[in-house]
């Protein structure tokens, strides 16, 4: 464990050291729902039902973006195969990297979510624990697939590309712009497959009802679950050797 | 004198390219073993196989009496790489702290190690903020942390001022009387006279191996330059 403690802490310092990136993390997503917030200065209602939506979606993304960089860095850098000749473990890495973005999506997604109560005046009548819990278990689940993905890319820019490449349909196909009962089948099908998908569906049937339903369950149990599937995707990545 | 690692036919072959061709060596316990060979000889691809980092080695590698890259061995083998591999975004005491957290050291290691390496008054300095030769001392305080038993370092003295490297060469040769290996490369000749063994690594192949005053004496040439290019030029031709 004290690997692992010792890992996050040398992520975050990286963080801090990083202070712009930093201030984008936090302020981006709470400028994003202001501008939200106006563009429907009249319906109040649709600001009630998108905003629970993105707040999920945001830290999905910019954790995906930001742990595919940094542990792309690591392996082109070479401190990952430095630190892998230590005994340090994979795990120590994974789970060192999971505690560090976790604790900076919840600062996220905190602020944002005060923003959105507070100034912005959003009315959640729904469950509220639960969609912070949604928000949280998807900013997991993006950090866990940058991680995986960050295998995949050779440059920052090949990184940067996977967010339309990667990101980009899960945003289109998730019931974000168009319900997910009214797709195409195929379209049907691969949002199905899809885990921000029940992330989004979760979000949504969590922030109308504080009852808490089968279908609830389901959501939240497809996004927990596809966190360690990805990370262990991740694992396998994380290669002492290469050729 | 015991081995501290053992190579025994040890071959990699890189995009159809032989790297290391049937190489086979010893490096003594407690000795400072130059690997000496011109750029793309195969050094960092024989350091990398003894660290165990090589996907795709044939052959035997041995170190400390365990295969290469065992995780018994790994908190006792220290590794600088050829880059400078710590995190620029970070202060060198940062980066010490984290790897010492990963090899057990304590506090008063990490204090030794930036002592060892003159970094004392750089310590909250971020490392992307200091010289090249200063970054690739901080890579080597790292490697120093834990006490290894044997410390692989490709390279670590390029860069640096003569006066510097004099220090660095004294502090490897101290930390080998204190029991430690070390296996040191290095495309300066000038360097291979201050290592107690010489590994000759040409094309991937093991040209000679021996003392600087055997490699001489077996050439009869004046000085190791000379002696390196005559055992180049007593190579069968095409082989």
């Amino acid at each position: 464990m004290r690997r692992t403690w010792a890992t996050s802490g040398r992520v975050l310092r990286q963080l801090r050291h990083d202070p712009r990136t930093v201030g984008l993390m936090l302020v981006v997503p709470c400028l994003l729902l202001t501008l939200l917030r106006y563009v429907f200065d009249d319906r109040p209602d649709v600001f009630d039902r998108a905003a629970p939506i993105l707040l999920a979606i945001f830290p999905f993304t910019v954790m995906f973006v930001i742990t595919s960089v940094a542990v792309l860095r690591e392996r082109s850098t070479g401190t990952l195969e430095r630190v892998l000749t230590t005994p340090m473990s994979k795990l120590d890495i994974l789970a060192g990297y999971a505690i560090a973005f976790g604790a900076a999506s919840v600062v996220q997604v905190g602020l944002a979510l005060a923003v959105c109560l507070g100034p912005l005046g959003l009315q959640v009548p729904g469950n509220l624990g639960l969609v912070v819990a949604f928000t949280f278990v998807d900013a997991l689940l993006g950090m866990a697939l940058g991680l995986f993905l960050s295998a995949f890319a050779h440059s920052e820019f090949q990184a940067v590309q996977f967010l339309p490449a990667f990101v980009l349909p899960q945003l289109l196909l998730c019931g974000l712009l168009a319900p997910r009962a009214q797709m195409a089948p195929v379209l049907r099908w691969l949002s199905d497959v899809m885990p921000l998908s029940y992330a989004v569906d979760g979000v949504k049937r969590a922030a109308v009802t504080s009852t808490w339903t089968a279908a609830i369950t389901t959501d939240l149990l497809v996004v927990c679950l596809s966190v360690p599937i990805a990370l262990g995707l991740g694992a396998l990545s994380l290669r002492r050797q290469t050729p | 004198m015991s081995a501290a690692v053992e190579i025994d036919r040890l071959s990699v072959v890189r995009g159809g390219q032989p790297v290391l061709l049937e190489l086979s060596a010893t490096v003594d316990a407690g000795t400072v073993t130059g690997l000496i060979g011109p750029s793309g000889s195969g050094k960092t691809t024989l350091m990398r196989c003894l660290m165990g980092l090589q996907r795709t080695a044939i052959g035997a590698v041995r170190v400390l009496g365990r295969p290469a890259g065992a995780q018994a061995t790994r908190g006792r083998v220290g590794y600088v790489t050829q880059g400078v591999s710590v995190y620029l975004d970070l202060t060198v005491a940062e980066n010490l702290a984290y790897f010492a957290a990963a090899v057990g050291a304590s506090r008063a290691e990490e204090a030794a190690a930036l002592d060892a390496v003159a970094l004392g008054e750089f310590a909250d300095r971020r490392v992307d903020r200091l010289s090249g030769g200063q970054q690739a001392r901080v890579s080597l305080a790292t490697a120093l942390l834990g006490g290894p038993e044997l410390l692989v370092l490709d390279e670590p003295t390029v860069g640096l001022d003569p006066l510097l490297r004099d220090e660095l060469w004294t502090l490897f040769h101290r930390l080998a009387a204190s029991g430690a290996t070390l296996l040191v490369s290095s495309h300066v000749m000038d360097e291979a006279r201050r290592c107690d063994r010489l590994m000759l690594l040409r094309e991937g192949k093991l040209l000679a191996d021996g003392s600087p005053t055997d490699l001489l004496a077996r050439t009869g040439a004046d000085d190791l330059d000379a002696a390196f290019l005559r055992l180049v030029r007593a190579q069968p031709e095409g082989s």
